[in-house]
């Protein structure tokens, strides 16, 4: 799909030149670009994908977000979509109400891996297995983000965080929660998607996978989920040029990107028949 | 207008599909169940929607989600249930959305949750203590009412009394005429640079920070304008009364009977009854208690109200609690004080101790 196809550049490894402005990555759905969230941070490149997919589709002025509480928060100000701010975890269930008192929108949440998996995960379970019309959008970086680096349950073992120093221990900690896996086998749940914005191909994936998953909701199927992996240098405590090389060789390792269902069928690895 | 028959948890929800509530979500549990399961009857025949939550905390927010589209939107519980409840009805205030909470309690005893809440932060919902089934009925029109034109949560408190007395009642309510909300999210704005965010953190669209002291120096001057005007009282016989006797809700129902027993007997004893919990009318109170020799407070828990009527009386006249704790044996508050001759007797107690000690 051409209209997929992203000019971006490459940022695995470190930049080997000046950096030159290569293209117009300011989707129209945004009032300002400029934020404030640190260098190297993946959630800016995942929200963009999501506001240029429901400008695409034509839903700008039919689409309702619901947004957690992290770092992405920031962006409430600057997303030019109509918002409800939820509380950390309680984005599914508002989404829940909104959609079902105005079917016709498009409704998505946006939320963190502490917001969604943490705080949160009986929400978007019980709202898959509802078969409820909304789009979860999870921004997962393994890690608190936003409070500095603290362990969610996403965290991949041996990775080092503020609460888990000497790096996530299977017998201490316990094992992270793949959330994207846990809910394929639901009924009600019609598209469940990971991809990445490690890199220039994982973006335009991505971004087909986030058509897809609004595409279903249109078409009333149920529920969907795109789970992103986004960068978190800051949070990971390693240079910033470090994070997509990070993201592909610990989290990617536990998340592995693919699509899981499609049409409401399992598909990939681990799918049945 | 014919009266009909109905339970109060059925009077109520009727009263709340007819006031134009179109969502409820609610997790059962006793005293509040029937509540949830009327509201499941009636709301999918007028297109509206009612769901069974997973829990208390994704009931109240599915009821943000739907409120924050602008549809007249409630839900309820025990006060067991509303301890879940309250970081949501405490951020729900901060996000200006008109909630109606029906609270069915077990006894007495969640007077304190209900008007200090349990929650963090500055914040106040208004709280009406129906006293029947009838005035649950108007009170329901009410709090929708109010909760749209303060854009805060108003609470119903009743209990298990309330929720299962049968009783006429009658629906005269004129037909809801749904109420502009410019404020609500339908979706329309997005990409004009004029979409909404409901939002209890104060993030206004286009910027990057919020002004937390602000924000909420604002909602403080809302909940003064609130207190100011919205306080809402009953009594009956204080002109000459020694003895006035206060009390609330379904307990209130007991006093008032006994109190006219005993003016009927002569006794020189009054009957005062908050009907809104917050704002308490404590001038209206502090009026009726003047001239009385002492102010007895009969409520059913280990004395909470007494807090309040302390503050409105503001020591002019001494202040005792003759209620108390009172339960049956599954601890849903419909305990023995709930009989006209046991509360005649703490009143006559009262009104004897007044004699000694004059």
């Amino acid at each position: 799909m051409s209209s997929d196809r992203l000019d971006v550049l490459d940022t695995h490894g470190r930049p080997t030149r000046v950096s030159t402005r290569v293209g117009e990555f300011e989707p129209k759905l945004l009032l300002d670009g400029e934020h404030d969230l640190c260098p190297g941070c993946g959630e800016p490149v995942a929200i963009r994908l999501l506001l240029e997919v429901i400008e695409e589709l034509g839903y700008a002025q039919d689409s309702i977000g619901v947004i957690g509480i992290g770092c992405y928060t920031a962006f409430t100000g600057l997303i030019d979509v109509d918002l409800i701010q939820a509380l950390h975890g309680r984005a599914p269930s508002v989404a829940t109400g909104a959609k079902r008192m105005r079917p016709d929108k498009l409704l998505f949440t946006l939320q963190g891996d502490g917001d969604m998996v943490n705080e949160g995960l009986q929400e978007v379970i019980h709202t898959a297995a509802r078969g409820e019309s909304v789009t979860c959008v999870l921004l997962n970086n393994g890690v608190f983000g936003e409070t500095g680096g603290h362990m969610t349950a996403t965290t991949a073992l041996g990775q080092r965080t503020k609460t888990s120093l000497e790096g996530r221990d299977a017998d201490y900690h316990g094992y992270p929660i793949p959330i994207a896996e846990l809910l394929v086998p639901l009924g009600g749940v019609s598209y469940v998607a990971r991809g990445s914005v490690a890199d220039a191909k994982s973006v335009v994936r991505t971004k087909a996978m986030l058509r897809k998953a609004f595409e279903a909701q249109i078409a009333g199927e149920g529920f969907s989920l795109v789970e992103i992996l986004t960068m978190c240098p800051t949070g990971w405590f390693i240079p910033t040029a470090d994070g997509p090389g990070y993201l592909d060789e610990v989290l990617g390792e536990v998340h592995a990107a693919g699509e899981l269902v499609v049409g409401g069928k399992p598909v990939g690895k681990g799918a049945s028949g | 207008m014919t009266r009909t028959l109905m339970e109060g948890s059925e009077a109520i929800a009727t009263a709340a599909v007819a006031a134009g509530c179109r969502f409820f979500a609610g997790y059962p549990m006793t005293p509040f169940t029937e509540v949830l399961e009327n509201f499941g009857k009636r709301l999918p025949a007028v297109g509206g929607v009612c769901i069974n939550a997973e829990s208390e905390i994704e009931a109240i927010g599915m009821t943000w989600g739907a409120l924050a589209t602008g549809a007249r939107a409630a839900t309820g519980s025990t006060g067991q249930g509303l301890a879940l409840m309250q970081e949501s009805l405490s951020e729900i205030t901060r996000a200006e959305l008109p909630l109606v909470v029906f609270h069915m309690a077990r006894g007495q005893g969640d007077y304190y949750q209900a008007t200090r809440g349990g929650g963090h932060g500055d914040y106040r919902h208004i709280v009406y203590a129906p006293i029947d089934v009838r005035e649950a009925v108007e009170l329901t029109e009410l709090a929708f009412d109010r909760a749209d034109h303060w854009r805060n949560p108003v609470q119903i408190y009743g209990d298990y009394l309330l929720a299962h007395t049968s009783e006429g009642v009658e629906f005269t309510a004129d037909p809801f005429v749904p109420v502009a909300k410019d404020w609500a999210v339908d979706g329309s704005l997005g990409g004009s640079g004029r979409s909404r965010n409901i939002n209890p953190i104060g993030m206004q669209k286009g910027s990057k920070s919020i002004d937390p002291e602000s924000f909420w120096k604002r909602l403080q001057v809302k909940h003064d304008q609130i207190e100011a005007s919205e306080a809402r009282f009953e009594s009956e016989s204080t002109e000459d009364a020694e003895l006035l006797v206060v009390a609330f809700g379904s307990v209130a129902r007991f006093v008032r009977h006994v109190v006219r027993e005993l003016r009927s007997e002569g006794r020189k004893v009054g009957y005062a009854r908050p009907i809104s919990l917050w704002p308490f009318p404590a001038e209206a109170l502090a009026a009726a208690a003047r001239g009385t020799q002492r102010v007895a407070v009969l409520e059913q828990n280990a004395g909470q109200m007494i807090d309040d009527v302390r503050l409105s009386v503001l020591g002019s006249v001494p202040v005792v609690g003759i209620g108390g704790i009172s339960s049956d044996s599954a601890g849903f508050g419909m305990g023995p004080l709930l009989d006209t001759r046991v509360i005649r007797g703490r009143i006559e107690s009262a009104l004897e101790n007044l004699e000694v000690s004059t």
